[in-house]
């Protein structure tokens, strides 16, 4: 459509197509959330990284048990891991599904110069630089065969490169094959050498530091820019006379360094490095945290890879993983729900449905009400009353006895799926009760006898989720362009 | 030379290459007319065998089986590609559908998600262990043909043929059907197609039925000959279809078939030689190297494959 009738102003330029886009900034909507996103656009980057830097500059200072420090480093190199990937995905729009090979290979490599096995123990400055540059060299070698072709191909020599590293690890003689290296030397710094945890704690909070401003520069620069031409419209960008194929094997090669430097930090922490540590479990982890926090951008994909990590965490455990399924249930609801009322309307209806129909199971077949749960909260303690938790539909190992709790599964997935093609807000406000009840039923009967693969579940459902209705990530803002 | 043995590596080869070549059809049908990566091709496969297996353990399991054994064998295939055909439509609709338009990297991480959705819920629901189809009480592994050299366990004739009748099928339905016909027209050009009065959105759709449905046949064969199963075996099956697809040129359905029983020719012959080769350095399980150098020597040498033509970008 060139053509508008409804604007008469005839002093003023016609909307085309292209002005319309080119003016979405003009129309975004007035309200709090624009003008803190406004503030927050004008704050200098130093404010902003301190911002980030000292809530886990002082976590070391609150935390005294050993297992929350341990998930303190975990996190630091996850989000490490999470900007290296956003390089790739984020900036240039590659799929690498080979990333955490390189992160493997950083581990390895620092295996390789500081440990008994290997019989050496590099310092630590020169180490961590070499691995990165070497890592970095492999990242390009292995792009370079697909330079010819576009993204897609890449995806699939990464993927295959992951499958090959994977077999080398574990059948190689000189890896050790799956028992792995296990006799690393900890980090030493010009003879000082790192023992306790607080210090791995620092050492990657530095690491971090170091990465993210030269991840911020390099965004800036011209090779960014480049870098995000590439990524909105490749053609064009060749056509700007813009070296395309040496701008990708570069992103690739500087998110692979990235990766090595936390393959490096990672492997002194933990003391030894195994094959199952670098697989494809930890790879759609790392892509989770770049696109929940939204790729491309650097606050964004850290703060996605500290929830992640954070809730990895907390589901891991059946004792406390109920109050984060629930909670993130409700919030959800409060926030996505116009008008206001709704949500609250949808969650007293889950309940009174909740109780009419463990009520009606009670009185026909008590057996569906006399299993217990697998969680140990209160929240579980409460639903007990609630959900229907039918005896003997887990086994002892976890998985399900028989058709039932299966069928209830697939049933759950399947009106999940047909709730989204609800077009009616009233039909999709009613049908809502009984699906989150169903939900709880599951959660509660089969997701929470085995959260260790549930909370991957979750994983996978949001990633699908957040591609479908947020593509931009938490932070991300949305992409307007010309159809 | 070692007849015997080379024979049964070209037995062996053609079995998984006839695998390989299924997978590689529906990733490359569905890549051809979406320009889409389905990474979760593999884990359809995978869902087809446990669904073989269910059917196998409802009709009685391996060793009393409650019907005759080529029809429990033709209600295995079946079950699971009506199954993971509307499996891979469910997959379409709601994953991929609505990110058409969306950024090209955008379908490919919801793939992701989809692929590591399915394998956890398969492990969710069945756990980890290995399960078997038991097939050598089913058929006697002695029931075959047996010429000179040649000794090859019926199941296996069976897997190869039905391949390649599902192929032959899949090439009539390509070639000489209506709908095959507006499945090439949408694979050229989707929006001179739909200007022509073809319903697009219909035509995805039952590509990625029919894609799928080949998987999930191609699960069951790969339960019926090699055996085990588990929530993550869609991974390395996944890989070498693509692979299988990318060596024959993807997008090309000949491209897919010879790919297919190439790349299975080669697994099969590494896994035989290599140990010979190298003077025994390295074990079979390197024969995942020779494929890979196979495929970085296509994409350096013919990166159209086979039986692709190159590509040229449009403006």
């Amino acid at each position: 459509m060139s053509e508008t009738p409804e604007t008469p102003e005839p002093q003023q330029p016609r909307i085309g197509v292209d002005e319309w886009v080119a003016s979405a900034e003009e129309r975004r909507r007035q309200g709090l959330g624009t003008r803190i996103e406004d503030a927050f656009g004008r704050t200098p980057p130093v404010v902003k990284l301190l911002a980030l830097v000292i809530p886990f500059a002082v976590y070391p200072l609150f935390v005294d048990s050993e297992y929350l420090m341990q998930v303190g480093i975990d996190t630091l190199i996850f989000v490490l891991l999470a900007l290296g990937l956003n390089v790739a995905v984020g900036w240039v729009g590659l799929l690498d599904l080979g990333f955490v090979a390189f992160f493997g290979l950083g581990a390895y490599l620092y295996a390789a110069v500081a440990s008994e096995y290997a019989g050496r123990h590099w310092e630590a400055q020169f180490a961590i630089p070499l691995i990165a540059i070497a890592v970095a060299a492999v990242g390009f070698v292995v792009g370079l065969p697909s330079r010819r072709l576009v993204g897609d191909y890449l995806a699939i020599v990464t993927l295959f490169f992951l499958q090959l590293w994977l077999v080398i690890l574990v059948n190689a003689s000189f890896t050790r094959g799956p028992n792995g290296i296990s006799d690393i030397y900890p980090l030493e710094f010009f003879g000082r050498q790192v023992t306790s945890l607080d210090g791995y704690f620092y050492v990657a909070l530095i690491a971090f530091v170091l990465i993210i401003s030269f991840l911020y520069l390099l965004n800036q620069s011209r090779t960014g820019r480049a870098w995000r031409a590439v990524r909105e419209d490749e053609l064009a960008s060749e056509l700007m006379t813009m070296p395309v194929n040496r701008l990708k094997l570069l992103a690739f090669a500087v998110g692979a360094g990235v990766a090595g430097i936390a393959g490096a930090i990672f492997a002194p922490v933990q003391g030894a490095v195994f094959p199952a540590s670098f697989d494809l479990v930890l790879l759609i982890t790392v892509y989770a945290m770049v696109v929940l926090g939204g790729a491309g951008n650097l606050l964004g994909v850290t703060v996605g890879a500290v929830l992640i990590n954070a809730s990895l965490e907390a589901l891991r455990d059946a004792n406390n993983a109920s109050w984060l399924f629930f909670s993130v249930i409700v919030i959800a609801l409060l926030m996505l729900v116009r008008p206001r009322w709704l949500p609250v309307a949808i969650l007293a209806g889950t309940v009174a449905f909740g109780l009419v129909v463990h009520e009606v199971a009670e009185q026909l077949r008590p057996s569906l009400v006399e299993g217990a749960t697998f969680g140990g909260t209160r929240i579980d303690e409460l639903a007990e009353q609630w959900v229907l938790l039918p005896e003997g539909a887990i086994g002892p190992d976890g998985l399900p006895a028989g058709a039932l709790a299966r069928l209830a599964y697939l049933g759950l997935v399947a009106a999940v799926l047909g709730l989204t093609l609800v077009r009616s807000r009233l039909w999709r406000s009613i049908g809502v009760v009984p699906v989150l009840y169903l939900a709880a039923c599951v959660w509660e009967n089969l997701l929470l006898a085995q959260p260790a693969v549930a909370r991957f579940v979750l994983i996978g459902a949001m990633l699908v989720a957040l591609m479908a209705y947020r593509p931009q990530g938490l932070f991300g803002r949305q992409r307007v362009e010309i159809v | 030379m070692d007849w015997d043995k080379l024979v049964q590596l070209i037995v062996n080869g053609l079995t998984l290459g006839s695998v390989y070549a299924l997978v590689a059809l529906g990733f490359s049908m569905v890549y051809g007319i979406l320009k889409l990566l389905n990474l979760a091709h593999g884990d359809v496969l995978m869902v087809g065998a446990f669904i073989g297996w269910g059917v196998l353990g409802w009709l009685g399991g391996a060793q009393d089986p409650s019907v005759a054994v080529w029809l429990l064998i033709v209600l295995m295939v079946l079950v699971a590609m009506v199954g993971c055909g509307f499996l891979g439509v469910a997959i379409e609709r709601f994953a991929y559908r609505p990110l058409r338009r969306a950024p090209r990297i955008a379908p490919l991480i919801s793939a992701l998600g989809v692929s590591f959705f399915i394998q956890n819920s398969v492990l969710l629901l069945f756990g980890a262990n290995f399960r078997s189809y038991e097939a050598i009480d089913l058929v006697d592994v002695e029931v075959g043909i047996h010429w000179g050299p040649l000794n090859v366990w019926i199941l296996r004739v069976v897997v190869f043929a039905s391949a390649a009748a599902m192929m032959i099928g899949l090439w009539i339905l390509v070639t000489r059907t209506k709908l095959g016909k507006a499945m090439r027209a949408t694979a050229f050009d989707r929006e001179a197609a739909a200007m022509m009065g073809i319903d697009v959105d219909r035509v995805i759709v039952k590509t990625f039925f029919i894609g799928s449905a080949l998987a999930g046949a191609a699960g069951v064969l790969v339960g019926l000959v090699f055996g085990q199963i588990n929530h993550f075996m869609g991974f390395n099956y996944g890989l070498k279809g693509f692979t299988a697809a990318v060596v024959g040129g993807i997008g090309s359905i000949p491209g897919a078939m010879f790919g297919g029983l190439f790349i299975g020719l080669a697994e099969a012959f590494s896994v035989g030689y290599i140990e010979d080769f190298t003077r025994g350095r390295l074990g079979s399980a390197f024969s995942d190297l020779v494929v890979f150098l196979i495929l970085v020597l296509f994409m350096l040498l013919r990166p159209q494959g086979i039986f692709g033509k190159p590509d040229v970008k449009k403006v």
